[in-house]
């Protein structure tokens, strides 16, 4: 037998040493900081030899690892504005904070907690993305970000807006984290909104962990507006209790990579959770959703709703993975993946897997791909629409039902512009 | 929804512990040295009267395999294998070209008898045997025992043979077509198979020809300790139809017993091939113990416009199975089916499915997949469609339902669909309520509930090619094809 040893990549090598510098400087945690990157190490970045990477080749595409981020000193401009209480974190650090939080809601700064020590912070981290690397490698850089927690039973007036800005002229690094959790009876409304300067090869890592409590009810949205030469690693990790209803949709416009990862775990009986997505790409963009649902106790529901638009030589991921444990009886989970190729050279990979162990559920799963209906858009045009205009309306229709299951009517706003934006360009091109 | 008690019962007849064909027949045989090393395979090369070309392929395949890795990512589970603590060749003694059925050591036959398998065609055609004449090549360990009909194909002009004989014999087909389909280095065990392969079937059928009747090869593992490698090529030249069907059995033993074939088709222009197999291995015990190992390699070629090929599958046996029959849709216009049911039972682990490679243009595929898994078995549908950029209006239908009786047993689903041309239409479906809209709702305007109509079409559809198995390879085909969809979790 031939052993293989595998050469380090150049970034590889960057960060190594970035860690071996940073360790020490790096607010807290230095144990799981060093067991996390150890983790990370012993494979190294995922390649497409790695099942969960197969599509999405990050050795590959990171030639390089950016050094980390410099704190800007104030509210970057133009900063998303959702009209909602808003954190500002710019480059992995919180540099803005809302002056009124809604009742019944406290935050902290990740950094203050990890150098100051916090009792929330023995609940980061998420057994169901063990050994991911996008998760170990924010683990073992995470520079700052927020503990958000909600009071139990109460429910929040206003929605809470965290903004992610990345600004620089050079490459550069950045990795945030940020946990939520949701008291039981609780009801919240998060927002994410992620932008970066075009032009700029910049690399971000964020993790989000939700906990929700029994009976809490959470909405979640995440746009994607970064810029046109980011690699963007994005985690999502949603632990649900007994009856929690969680929402969360994730809408992809930007970044020349990106890789969305949602990781659920229904840890309470009869538990409910949408979780849907929609990606507009063109020119060489790659966007990856890969996204693991583990109903582990019985009576959960899940919904999957994902819809990608892949123009020119863009290429889009769906990877949606299904567990039903022994115990999870009753359980209901639908996933559906359908993708629209609009350029001849344009891709899209589906995986949706089902992995059952329990006998008495109903699960289902599909996926399509194809290019726009002929008959529709005849019927279209024939009605004196021009093809143009014609393609524009069915694909804002396709891609209109995921942006309906955003319940907040600014986030659905600002999606609905991005996708008009988008469109008006492809007109245009 | 939980199964149906009938599905239930249905299942629990092919059990694990209802194994018909675990007997064992007494004969002597001659094996090669235990172990596996060039000496081994210039022995089998030899014991095959390969001419020098071949002995030379099959010494560059084992070259090859020594640098190679056993793949792991299957859904599958198995202590490591020695490749050195087995018999790579195995055969009757003085079963070397037997003249005719009467040369056969008499306990041979009285095996196939007791399978139902006839091999006397006087007894066919006596009606001794059942109706259907079929073309039976008898593979018992590692050599192709007898070969039916061999004269009234021969008028036809179709060559069926076992494959050392085509080596022998027909040497430019054999060079121009072994390999091509399946790469010497295509994966482990078919690098290995290339190596070591004992016998197996042949077939040509010339241009324009439809084949009479229905070939089949019946593989059966008798010697202990002792894998079995077979390697069948297919080849229907332009215009010409055939079918072909494969059976296998082997005795219950407490060891694991390694199965690597490898089977290529090859379809030219307009030509059809339709491969029906009915696996039947020993799955081992309900404690696991012993089984077959079965890994085994199957890819067709659809190398001409219009060609077509079509992989019929009922899985039932082997401990485990690692299989995946695929089509590489080449030629303009072709056209790839799988059908699949693969049952599970007791502790076996089946990772099963099908690659349909869409490469030309206007190619369609379609997939239908069903895995019923109990006891304490995992099933496991791995499945890819792919559209290259070329592909231009590739079309693939896929369907796969699988079905849980028990709650220690597990099912699972992973599909790659890969599409590189905006033209492609890819639609994977796993859910039995949605079968083609049109259907349905034809159906169901005519008065049948969406259940019914959705059993009905499935059924039917699942039916219409079992029926065209022989009866004596169908026994569990048929009582298979009666499980109801009810409970099917996707």
């Amino acid at each position: 037998m031939v052993t293989v040893t595998t050469i380090k990549s150049a970034a590889e090598t960057a960060l190594d040493s970035a860690f071996e510098r940073l360790a020490g400087v790096l607010p807290g945690a230095g144990a799981e900081r060093r067991a996390a990157f150890a983790r990370y190490a012993e494979r190294g970045l995922p390649h497409r030899r790695v099942e969960e990477w197969k599509y999405t080749d990050l050795r590959a595409a990171m030639r390089e690892a950016a050094p980390l981020a410099e704190r800007p000193a104030s509210v970057p401009a133009g900063t998303i504005d959702l009209g909602a209480p808003r954190f500002v974190i710019a480059n992995g650090h919180v540099v803005s904070a809302p002056e009124k939080l809604p009742d019944g809601m406290t935050a902290t700064p990740l950094r203050e907690a990890l150098t100051g020590g916090h009792p929330a912070l023995s609940a980061l981290g998420d057994p169901l993305a063990a050994g991911n690397a996008a998760v170990d490698l924010n683990t073992a850089f995470m520079t700052d970000g927020l503990i958000v927690e909600v009071a139990s039973d109460r429910s929040m007036d206003s929605p809470v807006h965290i903004a992610f800005h990345n600004t620089g002229d050079a490459p550069f690094a950045t990795a945030a984290r940020v946990l939520v959790r949701v008291g039981a009876g609780a009801s919240v409304t998060l927002l994410e909104t992620h932008q970066g300067p075009d032009g700029v090869a910049y690399q971000t890592n964020t993790m989000v962990e939700i906990v929700a409590g029994d009976g809490a009810k959470v909405e979640h949205a995440r746009l994607n507006a970064e810029g046109g030469a980011a690699i963007v690693l994005s985690t999502l990790s949603l632990r649900l209790g007994r009856e929690t209803e969680l929402t969360t949709v994730n809408g992809v416009f930007g970044a020349a990579l990106s890789r969305h990862q949602v990781f659920a775990t229904f840890g309470g009986e009869n538990a409910r959770a949408s979780i849907n997505g929609m990606a507009l790409l063109s020119g060489s963009q790659h966007a990856d959703s890969t996204l693991v649902v583990d109903h582990a106790e019985p009576g959960g529901e899940s919904r999957e709703l994902f819809r990608t638009v892949v123009d020119d030589e863009a290429a889009g991921v769906f990877q949606g993975k299904i567990i039903v444990r022994q115990k999870a009886q009753k359980t209901d989970g639908r996933m559906m993946s359908g993708a629209l190729l609009l350029g001849e050279a344009s891709a899209m990979y589906n995986k949706p897997e089902l992995e059952i162990f329990a006998d008495d559920v109903a699960c289902a799963h599909g996926a399509t791909c194809g290019a726009l209906d002929e008959d529709l858009l005849f019927y279209l045009m024939a009605r004196g629409l021009p093809k143009p205009e014609a393609e524009a309306l069915l694909l804002q229709a396709f891609v209109g039902e995921v942006v309906e299951t955003v319940g907040n009517g600014a986030m659905q706003d600002a999606l609905i512009a991005r996708i008009e934006t988008w469109l008006r360009a492809r007109a245009a091109r | 929804m939980p199964a149906v008690q009938e599905t239930i019962d249905q299942v629990r007849a092919i059990d694990v512990t209802e194994y018909k064909y675990g007997f064992e027949t007494l004969i002597e045989s001659e094996k090669a040295p235990k172990g596996l090393n060039e000496d081994t395979v210039r022995f089998i090369s030899a014991k095959k009267g390969d001419p020098e070309w071949m002995t030379e392929w099959r010494l560059d395949a084992f070259r090859r395999w020594q640098t190679m890795r056993e793949p792991n990512w299957a859904r599958v589970h198995y202590p490591p294998i020695d490749f050195q603590d087995a018999y790579y060749y195995a055969a009757p003694k003085a079963s070397e070209g037997p003249k005719s059925l009467d040369e056969i050591d008499p306990a041979i036959l009285d095996t196939y008898k007791k399978l139902g398998i006839p091999l006397r065609e006087q007894e066919i055609l006596a009606g001794v045997a059942p109706q259907n004449r079929v073309a039976v090549d008898a593979v018992f360990d590692s050599v192709s025992v007898a070969t039916t009909f061999k004269e009234e194909l021969k008028k036809a002009g179709v060559i069926f043979c076992s494959i050392s004989e085509a080596i022998r014999e027909h040497p430019e087909l054999v060079r121009k077509y072994l390999g091509t389909v399946v790469p010497v280095t295509d994966n482990f065990y078919a690098t290995l198979n290339s190596a070591v392969f004992t016998d197996g079937s042949f077939v040509y059928v010339p241009e324009g020809v439809r084949c009479p009747m229905e070939l089949s090869t019946y593989f059966r593992i008798n010697e202990k300790n002792t894998g079995q490698f077979e390697r069948t090529l297919i080849i229907a030249d332009k215009g010409s139809y055939v079918s072909y069907l494969e059976g296998c059995t082997a005795p219950m033993r407490d060891e694991n017993q390694l199965h690597a074939a490898v089977v290529e088709l090859i379809a030219l222009d307009d030509a059809e091939i339709k491969y029906s197999t009915v696996q039947n291995w020993y799955p081992g015990d309900s404690e696991g113990r012993g089984g077959i190992y079965n890994f085994v390699t199957k890819r067709g070629d659809c190398r001409g416009r219009n060609s077509k090929i079509s992989w019929t599958q009922v899985e039932t046996g082997s401990a485990i199975t690692w299989k995946y029959p695929s089509c590489i849709l080449r030629g303009e216009g072709s056209r790839g089916e799988f059908y699949s049911i693969a049952v599970s039972n007791g502790m076996q682990q089946v990772d099963s499915g099908t690659k349909m490679i869409h490469l030309g243009k206007n190619t369609t595929s379609r997939i239908i997949s069903k895995g019923i898994s109990a006891g304490r078995s995992q099933n496991t549908y791995r499945g890819l469609v792919s559209a290259h950029r070329k592909a231009a209006n590739a079309r693939n239908f896929t369907n796969c339902d699988s079905l849980l009786i028990g709650d220690k047993c597990g099912a699972h689903t992973v599909p790659y669909i890969e599409s590189k041309t905006s033209t492609a239409v890819f639609e994977h479906e796993a859910t039995t309520s949605k079968i083609s809209e049109d259907q349905m709702f034809y159906c169901l305007q005519r008065g049948l509930s969406e259940e019914e109509a959705t059993a009905l079409i499935v059924n039917g559809f699942v039916k219409d090619v079992l029926q065209q198995l022989p009866m004596e390879f169908a026994v569990e085909a048929q009582k298979l094809i009666s499980i109801s969809l009810e409970g099917s979790v996707g």
